[in-house]
């Protein structure tokens, strides 16, 4: 039972701040996964943590005890490095028993734990090679090996699958959570790739610039984005995200991204609900597969020009030209035939977001 | 053959205009040295094999005769070949020992930030630079019993480091140490920066002790590196005549190469120090050997 807790943490490199009044929860057996660009402090976060950095205020807390001041090898956390980090001298058998060594276990015990996760990870073939012997794939293998050997109190694993290729990365991403699913040990995982954190994690944190922009389950960040910077880091394509303005005329309200254009037709009741807010601006943000497209002109739809065709196989991503800026929409495959050609399109109304645009803040209007 | 590999020079070129090709140059740089080499190093390195199985004294006109291994079994079975040996060996343990503690602690203190770093090793470097007799001369007097600084610093009042018998080998020794401590530092120190700061780390979190960390990362890393620093040092020590001839005359210090100058140049046993010379280059090449034999094993992965 590993419960971990930051309180107001705060961390200074020189006069630069990269972690700002961090304030988090995360549960035992939880599988938190940081997410933010390189550089916005998720893993000085995960390194204040483990006890590789000190933190200049604020609690750590695991399991209720203050672990700020404690060395790493006294808060029992196993880590498992984006460089793999495995002693090359060392053959994977002895890699993988070294933190049991290390604490003095015997014998015929460590020899147990460690066919025991080398079987877990399927690399009991490779016990007897060196490091450099290795693929990218089993060196990771090794690396979380010797991290799940010791029965840690939490896992923390910073971008472990960074390094490996493509299709690499997606194998042991279904393997780091077949084996979550099996141990169950409390985990913090960071990375900057949101698909990585959308597929493993039972909670996403997202940083940026040393801030917590929000905690919520994949669902939650995809679906109501707390501000245009979630907005657009969460989602594969970006959320589209336009400056707006809002116009009730004749009783069809319209929401115009450009001033030329037809505007997009929404339910009345948005009126009414803006009313007093979005005083620094309206943002409005909607995700591709939010841009519905028809080849026939219909009421409430606007007729765009296609621009860029991104045929993926199983959708293409469209972009439409509107006024001077675009809007990507998700269509079937081979719905609109080429470039340059003309299609009618609208917003649903309910998959639509609305931000503050000065402060961006998420309005939290839903239709 | 030869003009498969050559190049036209440019038609302009001072060479060129005498006729020469780009292999006649390079003949030129490269004879000189060979013959240079072959005068003074390969042909000695023969003639003194070839008067090893003599009876050649320099110092008389007598012809010299071939007596076969006469001279090598009369060195190997000399008891007092065999005490020179000893005082050698005890020598290079001493010494080299000596010598990888204080440069890999020193080396160990200086891997880390600290203010003036550059300028505190270029200091410790200094020792090496100087040379041998200078050296030598200087700790005689570091070491003298009635105004040597040594016994007034450390409050020995009159102790004879260089005349006391069982003392001096070990004097010749720490002198050694001081001088070529840097050396093994140098060496280290570039050994030590090389392993990565990651590895530390992830032994930290691996919950490994400083001590543990020290046997089990650090040092089988900076292995290879020390080696070498300590095979270098091995065969230095191993001809060591200089320091030990300048600062003693002690029977205790007498080291093999001492032994063998005096052999040649003293006793004009000319044939007979061949002999002893050829031993102790078979012995220092055996083991360097080892040594490598074992660096190899410690590369391997």
């Amino acid at each position: 039972m590993t419960h971990i807790e930051l309180r107001g943490v705060q961390k200074w490199f020189g006069s630069n701040q990269v972690i700002k009044d961090m304030n988090l929860e995360i549960a035992d057996g939880e599988f938190i996964v940081m997410l933010g660009q390189s550089g916005c402090g998720k893993t000085t976060t995960l390194r204040a943590i483990a006890g590789l950095e000190t933190i200049d205020e604020g609690d750590i807390l695991i399991d209720g005890k203050a672990v700020q001041h404690l060395k790493c090898s006294d808060r029992d956390i196993a880590m498992v490095f984006q460089s793999f980090s495995l002693y090359p001298h060392m053959s994977v058998y002895e890699n993988i028993a070294f933190p049991l060594r290390a604490t003095g276990l015997s014998k015929t015990d460590i020899d147990k734990s460690v066919r025991e996760v080398a079987g877990v990870l399927r690399i009991t073939d490779l016990l007897q090679r060196k490091p450099s012997a290795l693929s990218g794939g089993d060196m990771q293998r090794v690396a979380i090996g010797r991290a799940l050997v010791r029965q840690p109190k939490a896992m923390l694993m910073d971008e472990p699958i960074g390094a490996l290729d493509a299709k690499l990365r997606e194998e042991m991403r279904a393997e780091i959570k077949r084996l979550h699913v099996k141990q169950g040990s409390t985990t913090v995982y960071v990375t900057h790739d949101q698909v990585e954190a959308m597929s493993l994690a039972d909670r996403i944190v997202i940083m940026h610039e040393g801030v917590l922009q929000q905690v919520g389950t994949p669902e939650e960040v995809y679906a109501h984005p707390e501000n245009l910077f979630v907005a657009q880091f969460v989602g594969s394509p970006v959320m589209n995200i336009a400056e707006a303005s809002v116009s009730d005329e004749g009783g069809t309200v319209r929401v115009r991204i450009d001033p030329k254009d037809a505007g997009f037709e929404f339910p009345r009741e948005l009126v009414s609900r803006l009313n007093g807010h979005a005083s620094g601006g309206l943002s409005v943000g909607i995700r591709p597969e939010g841009v519905l497209v028809s080849h026939e002109a219909a009421p409430g739809y606007v007729p765009l020009e296609a621009h860029i065709i991104e045929p993926l196989g199983s959708h293409d991503i469209v972009d439409l030209q509107v006024g001077e800026g675009m809007i990507r929409a998700r269509t079937p495959s081979g719905f609109v035939p080429k470039v340059g050609e003309k299609v009618h399109a609208r917003i649903d109304p309910a998959q639509a977001h609305f931000f503050d645009t000065a402060s961006g803040k998420s309005l939290g209007i839903r239709l | 053959m030869a003009s498969m590999a050559m190049t036209t020079l440019d038609p302009q070129s001072r060479a060129a205009r005498r006729g020469w090709s780009d292999l006649t140059i390079r003949n030129m740089f490269i004879i000189p040295t060979i013959v240079f080499l072959i005068v003074f190093n390969i042909f000695p390195l023969l003639y003194s094999l070839g008067y090893s199985f003599t009876d050649f004294r320099a110092s008389t006109n007598a012809p010299a005769n071939f007596v076969g291994l006469a001279n090598y079994k009369a060195l190997l079975n000399d008891p007092f070949i065999w005490r020179n040996f000893a005082i050698t060996a005890k020598y290079v343990i001493v010494s080299v020992a000596g010598q990888v503690v204080v440069g890999f602690g020193v080396a160990m203190l200086l891997n880390r930030s600290i203010p003036f770093k550059g300028f505190i090793t270029t200091l410790l470097l200094l020792p090496m630079m100087l040379s041998m007799a200078v050296v030598g001369l200087f700790w005689k007097l570091l070491y003298d019993p009635s105004f040597g600084i040594i016994n007034y610093a450390f409050g020995l009042d009159r102790f004879e480091w260089l005349s006391d018998p069982d003392v001096a080998l070990y004097a010749v020794a720490i002198t050694d140490i001081w001088m070529w401590s840097p050396f093994v530092m140098l060496l280290s120190l570039a050994g030590l920066s090389a392993v990565p700061k990651h590895l530390y780390e992830a032994a930290a979190i691996d919950r490994a002790g400083p001590f543990y960390t020290f046997f089990r990362i650090t040092l089988p890393l900076v292995a290879p590196i020390l080696m070498i620093a300590i095979i270098f040092r091995t065969m230095e020590a191993f001809k060591t005549f200089d320091l030990a001839y300048i600062l003693t005359s002690q029977p205790t210090t007498e080291v093999i190469s001492i032994r063998l100058y005096k052999m040649a140049f003293q006793e004009w046993q000319t044939g007979m120090s061949c002999a002893l010379a050829y031993i102790m280059l078979i012995m220092v090449v055996a083991i360097t050997n080892i040594y490598v034999k074992y660096l190899n094993k410690v590369k391997e992965r």
